[in-house]
């Protein structure tokens, strides 16, 4: 067990685990934030997505001893209240289903917009494709993106 | 136990009325399903005396009402288009209602099943009726209260008016309207009053989606609560020999690490209880890293399992015995058992006219085959849940579509009454079926009841996807005879399964031929199968449409034309008994779909194009899928849907639903297959069973629902079959062969 200091979402927080725990995990279990969700473990379907320093990476497979000193953000910390451009498009587009991958795919978007902020569709197909949905959303997500762009 | 003692049951319908704590109106309300709805729950096999239904409303003095939703949600939007359904007969204003998941309660909240599309189905009358109950109790409330006939009153938006200008919103009425009679009798509004009903309103849980909020099983937590994780046996065919977890013990974190079995010796499953481990090894810790990683530190020795016999009491106490033979099982030697079964006789299950002689005169006879794999559902949401059992009481919590159907076995496993057993249902990550079957429910119960503490079972992508309760691996062939002028006299399906026969033998095209058969056989298995999205239809669509593709270009016709001719055939004349469809509603759908596709025209003409049209779940639905050729891949650039399930409740989020079923078909026919070697899965994370993505899905998906009155019929699963058929004829347009194995697009990427 090691200690770790960490900067999620604006504020300081310390945890006491093994160097080798995912920020997932650290994220769900030991600062209960569950807002970033655990779907295959091996950066394969992005649902767990978060950022690290504004880039979108995947919580499931970021060792906490990787982190050091890099501001982490979750779908917590993305706005006060359903207020980032992206989530408001999300809700104007009604994009959810289940729901259960949409934390991962905002936060996705959200740094493909910071990164690129009029994205063509194939930008958007190449930047998305990490992100599974089994519901099969993705005509509303691209749509949400392209408003949100808009803003 | 409560759902074994059928005379606990009143008969009646009731609605109770009463006043709530500080002062407002809290409607209860029970009865009897009608004929109709009864008949569609006798279809699902529920048990007779769930078709009694109840909610609540509740109106609050400022003005706030909530209304609970009986079903749990997993993404079919239920937590908005019930709601939507009482607030349009109350004629309440939309903003004002909150909206709340029920406790689990099947005497007072009916079925409460999520699946077989049925919740708008189930709940349509009922909920309906509630509404507008409570809705003619405030205006009798309004009317004691100005001395004016109730019939002068009206309502609109919550607010009730007399022509004298006296106005109340509901929440000034409702403590009175608590203590009125409730109304034996109650007018439901014409469709074209609806204004609620109809119009689009969006996620009722939205904002909490799109923040992170907890909502899921696996968000689940209370003070003290372990994590678990399971070690199922690696394959099939498999068990538990021994273990020793003697380093994994030490690991940090760590509390307990034991092997336990689900079920006791001569136990009697229940219908869903699906399940081939019996015995497996729990491990118990802190926190889900350090579960996982102790988990690989315990050294397994497994063994192959013999033959196991289960009792399983149905419905209605029907007893039945269910082998899961011994061995390991391999996909490529099932697909040759398959084929050696397929050549003997099989058991008939419909037959019309006499088919032996029409295709002993045919002048042409056309035969094909057809094979799908086993799939896995894959829900996002891993499957997890709650458990905390104490000695006298139990609460469960977590995602779960059939509370009601896991309770009575929960109950004989914890040795506890039902009365104390607490199910919470939380929203699911998908379903898809798999959380129908509540094996994952018990397995959390028993290890909470072992540690004696509150535990939450999580299992990992791979446990998911190896102990799965699988799409069963099908196939069909049909054939058809020609007579000399390339009419259709013959028609001939015959399907089998591991372990489960797919035919519908009721449904188109019976009842537009003559002569007509259908048969089928079935190799028992100890893979675990189960319900997948339209359970056999998603498979029968894919076969059979594809084969009325091949026999239309026979015949010299347009496919559309053909089916066309064929169901005016069965609308006028049908042959035979028990067509389980309505013709008329499947022209309809057919035309619609023709009409907004621009089918046929001049500008289309280039197009490759594929057409399907199913009906299951009560409900039709076609697509035209136009696919080119991307990068050397086939793709689906465009869809046109059109859809008849009635009364469309939430047209926006239905449009949601079927564009999300077009998605899933494209990605399952193309790519979707679990295959087993030795009894062990092949395919165990993302990486190598391949999930449609983004760049995959078609750019525009239109999608028309046919206009009508009629009570709202299933769309959840009505959808997705006919993608597969769809997909399947444009692919023969798009690369000039046909497919008949799936996944179409067949490669799939090296683990």
């Amino acid at each position: 067990m090691s200690k770790y200091t960490l900067k999620i979402n604006g504020k300081t927080q310390q945890v006491d685990v093994d160097p080798s725990t995912p920020i997932l995990w650290v994220l769900r279990d030991h600062l209960n934030m569950p807002g970033t969700k655990f779907g295959c473990g091996m950066a394969q379907c992005g649902a767990c997505t978060v950022h690290l320093d504004g880039s979108a990476v995947r919580s499931c497979s970021l060792p906490v001893s990787a982190v050091g000193k890099s501001a982490i953000t979750t779908i917590e910390g993305l706005s006060a209240n359903a207020t980032h451009p992206v989530q408001k498009a999300w809700l104007e587009h009604d994009v959810a289903q289940c729901g259960y991958c949409q934390s991962g795919q905002i936060m996705s978007a959200a740094a493909l917009l910071k990164d690129n902020p009029n994205p063509t569709d194939e930008d958007i197909d190449n930047y998305m494709s990490g992100n599974i949905c089994r519901c099969g959303t993705y005509l509303r997500i691209k749509e949400a993106i392209k408003a949100a762009a808009k803003k | 136990m409560k759902m074994e003692n059928k005379n606990a049951y009143n008969r009646r319908s009731f609605l109770k009325s009463s006043v709530i704590a500080g002062g407002g109106m809290m409607l209860s309300f029970s009865w009897f399903s009608s004929a109709k709805a009864a008949e569609k729950v006798a279809e699902l096999n529920l048990a007779e005396q769930w078709s009694e239904l109840a909610a609540y409303i509740k109106i609050t003095p400022d003005n706030v009402i909530k209304i609970l939703v009986p079903n749990p949600e997993f993404g079919q939007n239920v937590m908005t288009s019930l709601p939507m359904m009482v607030a349009e007969e109350l004629d309440c204003d939309w903003k004002n209602v909150v909206v709340e998941m029920s406790t689990h309660d099947n005497v007072k909240y009916g079925p409460q099943f999520t699946g077989g599309s049925n919740s708008i189905r189930m709940y349509w009358k009922p909920l309906r009726n509630a509404g507008a109950a409570a809705r003619q109790m405030l205006v009798e409330a309004a009317a004691q209260t100005w001395g004016v006939p109730a019939s002068e009153i009206t309502t609109k938006a919550g607010v009730l008016s007399h022509s004298s200008g006296k106005t109340a919103k509901y929440g000034e009425m409702a403590a009175k309207a608590a203590t009125i009679a409730v109304p034996k009798d109650v007018k439901l509004k014409s469709p074209k009053d609806f204004s609620i009903v109809r119009n689009s309103k969006k996620n009722t849980e939205g904002e909490k989606v799109v923040t992170g909020k907890p909502l899921f099983g696996i968000d689940y937590k209370v003070d003290g609560m372990l994590i678990a994780m399971i070690q199922h046996p690696p394959a099939f065919g498999k068990k538990l020999k021994s273990f020793d977890a003697t380093a994994a013990k030490k690991m940090s974190g760590i509390k307990d690490i034991f092997s336990f079995k689900l079920y006791d010796e001569g136990f009697e499953q229940a219908g869903f209880d699906t399940s081939t481990f019996n015995e497996m090894v729990a491990i118990v810790g802190n926190s889900t890293w350090e579960v996982m990683n102790a988990r690989k530190k315990i050294v397994f020795q497994w063994e192959n399992a013999p033959e196991v016999k289960n009792v399983i009491n149905g419905w209605g106490g029907r007893k039945t015995e269910q082998i899961s033979p011994a061995g390991l099982e391999s996909s490529k030697s099932q697909m040759v058992k398959m084929q050696e079964m397929a050549k003997k006789p099989a058991k008939e299950i419909r037959k019309d006219g006499d088919p032996e002689t029409a295709f002993k005169n045919a002048a042409t006879v056309i035969e094909r085959t057809y094979n799908a794999p086993f799939l896995a559902h894959n829900t996002m949401e891993p499957m997890n849940f709650f458990a905390h059992v104490q000695a006298d009481k139990a609460l469960v919590a977590g995602p779960l579509q059939a509370p009601g159907w896991m309770e009575p076995t929960l109950a004989k496993i914890l040795n506890l009454p039902a009365e104390k057993i607490e199910i919470q249902m939380t929203r699911m990550g998908g379903g898809f079926g798999r959380r129908a079957y509540a094996q994952y429910v018990y397995e959390a119960a028993r290890i909470s009841q072992r540690v004696k503490a509150p535990v939450k079972l999580i299992y990992s992508r791979e446990d998911d996807m190896n102990y799965g309760i699988y799409r069963p691996m099908y196939t069909a062939t049909y054939r058809a005879a020609l007579d000399a002028n390339k009419n259709l006299i013959g028609f001939h399906v015959t399907g089998g399964g591991i372990p489960e026969n797919p035919v519908h033998a009721n449904r188109f095209p019976a009842g537009a031929v003559d002569n007509y058969l259908a048969d089928g056989w079935e190799i028992p298995s100890n893979i675990t199968i189960g319900a997948f999205r339209a359970p056999r239809s998603n498979f029968n669509a894919a076969a059979e449409q594809s084969f009325l593709d091949e026999l239309a270009e026979a015949m010299g016709k347009d496919p559309i034309e053909m089916r066309l001719e064929m169901l005016k055939r069965a609308k006028e004349k049908p042959v035979g008994k028990n067509n389980e469809y309505d013709a008329a509603r499947y022209i309809g759908v057919l035309e619609l779909l023709k009409e907004k596709s621009g089918w046929g025209k001049p500008e289309n003409a280039g197009k490759k194009r594929g057409v399907a049209a199913y009906f299951c779940h009560a409900s039709y639905a076609g697509h035209v899928v136009d696919m080119v050729i991307r990068d050397g891949q086939p793709y689906v650039e465009s869809v046109t849907s059109a859809v008849d399930c009635g009364v469309v409740v939430n047209p926006d989020a239905a449009r949601n639903m079927v564009q999300g079923a077009v998605v899933d078909g494209i990605g399952n026919s193309f790519y979707g297959a679990l295959t087993h070697k030795d009894g062990a899965a092949e395919q165990s994370n993302f990486h190598n069973y391949r999930m449609i993505r983004h760049n995959e899905a078609p750019k525009k998906i239109d999608v028309h629902f046919v206009e009508n009155d009629i009570d709202p019929t299933g769309l959840g699963e009505p959808p997705f079959p006919p993608v597969f058929g769809a997909v399947a004829n444009a692919l023969f347009k798009t690369t000039g062969k046909r497919h008949y194995n799936q996944p179409f697009l067949a490669e799939q990427p090296k683990s």
